[in-house]
């Protein structure tokens, strides 16, 4: 028989005790795992879903030219010097230290093309690349064919152009089949017709250049700024900026949602904490005459000390596993409430087994219970042997 | 100086009007393997004499010796090890733990000892069967008799075998018959070299000593 055998039948005849202990702590680490494992989950959504927003870094040209337009409404503007991008130094974008953010890449060549009397914006853009760049688009028809020389227009570009899928348009001289037709998106899309990046290139006379470029980053946790600075390097004739406002929005309501979470579950766990230190404080005024007659018998301090951090240890043990299954399971059913409150709002959203976050749980546990036990142990290891004994 | 020596001993409960002198500069000495009993009235001081000997009770003042150890100029861990290594002791209400086996009763001073479990055992089996309770090992205390508890208090104080044993009121509980056994079970064990000191009441188990110490409020008044 040891120390341990003592705190082992102390702790199975001591049930309800036991038990009330094990409950205390379970709830706080489970609230705490519930917490951390939603605001992961959640985390992981709005990342998912921050790529879905598309581009969200912009390469256009260096220039000393002052923006002339305001809400849509053109008024020009003095070009003094205009720098031009090379669409093959694009390529060095893939070669930065945050290559691996880099989704998509997407070149556009802009310029306007004239239709018998009237005047169009036409893009030429990587169509491999268009639903990174831009998830959002519905189209009625297909994408254009590079042999056939298709063009994709724009919802209202269609209306006013009158063009319908399978007409043929002619632009500078050239003959080009609306292959598809743009779902209206509200954006500047709407105005203009898009092509591949050769076609456009060779109807506009620009081989080999574009007017600016698009990058998608993957964002979760992707430095933004830094992968800016990284390119504006590698290409310094080019004005590199971040569409970082939706991005940034996010993050700061997931990182109030993350300390608040951090905050209720430190509030829980301190509830936790105080329910095994009561009970454990219980338990040894309960045990002084026990406690009287081991240390009669030569028991020192230390050894009362071990036997009640050890009941404090195996059920933290106990604990810190229930916790975590509790946590986890409670989260996924907080999930599926999420996921009914919209008709995407829990999709995509999962809880996989973390052995990170399963250790942290344990850790936790045995952390709280043994801190919350040091003191009503350190109270029976200095009771007077013979004021226990006058317990009997 | 003897095996045991007790120099002017006094323990005071209490503080300024409210204190009480329970022992009050006591002096004698036990040699080693002796039988004393220490009688006396009840609140005579007899009980906290025996708890200052047992290490448990720190005097106002006065020295307390065994083998030439100054027992209280130990440190509280260093007077638990003594107590384990030096001291039985056989309580009034046996005090066994409840929960533990008979077994685990006897076991429980070789606890903190660093030895395998099957010597602790032995050991154990050994002082059992000492008691004549080889046979009742499993059952729990409040399986067995009065009488047998007894014995088995007496077992957890010698598994270990320390020198000297310390009782208050052994047969406290007991019938006539069984305290009989129990004088006879701590006259073999004296007999084998065993110091014992027992408080008792009891004019019969009083017989049994080689010397009687008695208590009087406080004062030794024959020893």
């Amino acid at each position: 028989m040891n120390l341990g055998d003592i705190a082992l039948r102390n702790l199975k005849r001591r049930k309800s005790k036991a038990a009330f202990v094990l409950i205390g702590l379970t709830i706080g680490v489970s609230a705490v795992v519930v917490f951390i494992s939603l605001v992961e989950a959640l985390t992981q959504n709005i990342n998912s879903k921050l790529e879905e927003y598309g581009a969200n870094i912009l390469i256009v040209p260096k220039t000393e030219n002052l923006s002339m337009s305001y809400g849509g409404l053109s008024l020009g503007g003095v070009l003094f010097d205009m720098k031009e991008i090379h669409e093959e130094e694009l390529a060095k974008i893939r070669e930065i230290e945050n290559a691996q953010n880099v989704a998509a890449v997407g070149p556009m060549l802009l310029g306007a093309v004239e239709m018998g009397s009237r005047k169009a914006l036409l893009a030429g853009m990587d169509f491999k690349v268009i639903y990174q760049l831009r998830p959002w688009w519905k189209i009625q028809g297909n994408l254009p064919d590079q042999e056939r020389e298709g063009v994709l227009a724009g919802a209202e570009a269609a209306r006013v152009l009158g063009l319908g899928l399978g007409k043929t348009v002619a632009m500078n001289g050239r003959n080009l089949v609306v292959s598809g037709i743009l779902d209206a998106t509200g954006s500047q899309d709407d105005q203009i017709l898009f092509t591949h990046l050769a076609t456009a290139q060779s109807i506009l006379n620009k081989e080999g250049r574009i007017s600016l470029a698009e990058v998608a980053a993957l964002c979760a946790g992707c430095p933004i700024e830094e992968m800016v600075r990284q390119i504006s390097e590698i290409l310094p004739g080019a004005n590199v900026m971040a569409i970082k406002q939706v991005v940034e929005g996010r993050m700061e309501t997931l990182n109030h949602f993350r300390k608040a979470a951090y905050g209720l579950s430190a509030i829980v766990a301190l509830v936790g904490a105080l329910v095994v230190l009561v009970t454990m404080m219980g338990s040894v005024r309960e045990r002084t005459a026990e406690i009287g007659i081991f240390r009669a018998i030569g028991f020192r301090s230390s050894h009362i000390m071990k036997i009640i951090l050890l009941e404090a240890g195996i059920v933290s043990v106990l604990a810190g596993v229930l916790g975590y299954l509790i946590g986890i399971g409670a989260t996924k059913i907080a999930l599926l409430f999420f996921a009914a409150e919209g008709a995407h709002a829990g999709h995509g959203i999962s809880v996989p087994f973390d052995p990170w976050l399963a250790g942290a749980a344990l850790v936790l546990a045995i952390v709280l219970g043994l801190a919350a036990s040091f003191y009503p142990a350190r109270v029976a290891a200095r009771l007077d042997p013979c004021d226990a004994l006058r317990a009997l | 100086m003897s095996y045991i020596q007790v120099d002017n001993l006094t323990k005071q409960y209490g503080d300024g009007e409210a204190a009480v002198l329970a022992v009050r500069g006591i002096n004698f000495g036990i040699a080693s393997g002796e039988l004393i009993a220490i009688m006396g009235e009840s609140g005579s001081g007899k009980s906290t004499l025996l708890t200052v000997m047992g290490a448990l009770n720190s005097p106002a003042d006065g020295k307390y010796w065994v083998d030439k150890i100054d027992v209280y100029a130990l440190g509280q861990e260093e007077r638990a090890d003594f107590r384990r290594n030096t001291l039985g002791f056989v309580f009034q209400s046996f005090h066994l733990i409840p929960y533990l086996t008979v077994r685990e009763n006897v076991m429980l001073p070789l606890t903190p000892v660093k030895i395998k479990e099957k010597e602790k055992r032995a050991m154990a089996e050994r002082a059992l069967g000492r008691v004549g309770l080889a046979a009742k090992g499993d059952r729990l205390p409040s399986q067995i008799s009065g009488g047998e508890q007894e014995r088995v208090a007496i077992a957890r104080a010698l598994v270990n075998k320390p020198p000297i044993l310390l009782a208050d009121e052994p047969t406290g509980n007991l019938d006539t018959k069984t305290t009989r056994e129990v004088m006879d079970l701590l006259k073999e064990l004296n007999s084998d070299g065993m110091t014992i000191i027992m408080v008792t009441h009891n004019h019969e188990c009083a017989k049994y000593a080689g010397r009687i110490l008695r208590l009087s409020d406080g004062l030794l008044m024959a020893a």
